[in-house]
């Protein structure tokens, strides 16, 4: 990272404004983006091969496994392309990440589990119905 | 110009402004003013916004997505190598478009705007494949009408095509803009915004491979 940082500073030599470095590495570097590619392009291909390729005879196993790819994945895209990190903006974009990631927590999960009981305990005919009728 | 100088002059301009108020005093910075430049935060906050609106997206397609209505389900429509090389697609406009930003950083314009280029030319072939997709969807009879499954499938999918296509819209404005002006400080600060939308659709895509194509085809 210093040698990136060294080129940073020479390339910007002459004109006065390379002051937006000052919060850590705003663009990356070629190293960043180049191990960030073949990390992505490494979790992108095992799942596709997973499904693809009938891996897991349990589909759930599956998409569990998928699953975790993908989430290792978006962390990888954060840090190498998108450049979180706790100093970018005093911490602002982290915070506004995080407090983010809580809303699409509590969106996704909140959803998945009101419709879910929705589904199975108001569904006309449903299985809940049947078995009350016997 | 140091915080002490420029203290100096507004007092200056000030005392000048209380005697003859309705000039218009000018104040004229020689750089930009500070460091902590507001826009790529607010960028974010938007970025951040629009994560939402993928979620509850993603929550439709989550509660919606086996409701096929008697009709095609995601295993009978989705060809995955299709979309793998989209997946490609889209990796690789995310690489070259950092490959830009780099030669940004260099002040090279002429090569940003070459990975710039190579950039737009991955996001169409991306969203060609996807219009093709669709295009065949609703062919084989497959439409958004069809069942509660395919409405949110393409609202899902839809959204984030048309995110792509706009970024398309603008990456051309930005690379008229660049080859026009040069690498100004404010194409800089617009390149970097475009720089995070574009890697977040990359994120937003992840998302959607996953849960809608591959979890989809289990």
């Amino acid at each position: 990272m210093a040698s990136g940082t060294d080129a940073h500073a020479a390339g910007h030599a002459g004109h006065g404004h390379d002051d937006r470095h000052e919060g850590g590495e705003a663009h990356g570097s070629m190293r960043g983006y180049v191990t960030g590619f073949l990390l992505s392009a490494l979790l992108t291909a095992i799942p596709f091969w997973i499904v693809m390729g009938d891996v897991f005879r349990e589909p759930t196993t599956a998409a569990i496994v998928v699953m975790v790819f993908a989430v290792i994945q978006i962390f990888v895209h954060m840090i190498y392309f998108l450049h979180m990190n706790s100093k970018s903006e005093n911490g602002w974009t982290l915070l506004a990440l995080i407090f983010t990631g809580v809303l699409v927590i509590i969106t996704l999960a909140g959803s998945f589990w009101v419709m879910h009981h929705l589904n199975t305990n108001m569904m006309p005919g449903g299985q809940h119905d049947m078995e009350q009728m016997r | 110009m140091s915080s002490t100088t420029i203290a100096a002059t507004d007092a200056a301009h000030a005392d000048a402004a209380l005697e003859k108020p309705d000039r218009g005093t000018v104040f004229y910075l020689r750089e930009e003013h500070h460091p902590e430049n507001g826009t790529m935060l607010g960028f974010w906050i938007y970025l951040m916004s629009d994560c939402l609106i993928f979620a509850v997206l993603f929550a439709c397609y989550g509660v919606l997505g086996r409701n096929y209505a008697a009709g095609p389900s995601g295993a009978d429509l989705f060809d995955l190598k299709l979309v793998a090389i989209n997946t490609t697609f889209l990796l690789f406009s995310s690489i070259t478009y950092g490959f830009a930003m780099l030669e940004m950083v260099k002040n090279r314009a002429g090569t940003t705007l070459a990975w710039l280029f190579v950039t737009l030319l991955f996001g169409l072939a991306f969203l060609g494949l996807e219009l093709y997709e669709f295009a065949h969807l609703i062919h084989e009879g497959a439409t958004p009408q069809r069942s509660a499954f395919l409405s949110s499938f393409f609202a899902l999918v839809g959204t984030h095509g048309l995110h792509v296509a706009f970024g398309c819209v603008w990456l051309v404005t930005l690379m008229v803009q660049v080859s026009q002006r040069g690498l100004i400080p404010e194409n800089r600060r617009r390149l970097m915004c475009l720089s995070l939308f574009w890697h977040f659709l990359d994120v937003v895509w992840i998302g959607v491979f996953t849960f809608v194509y591959l979890m989809g085809t289990l």
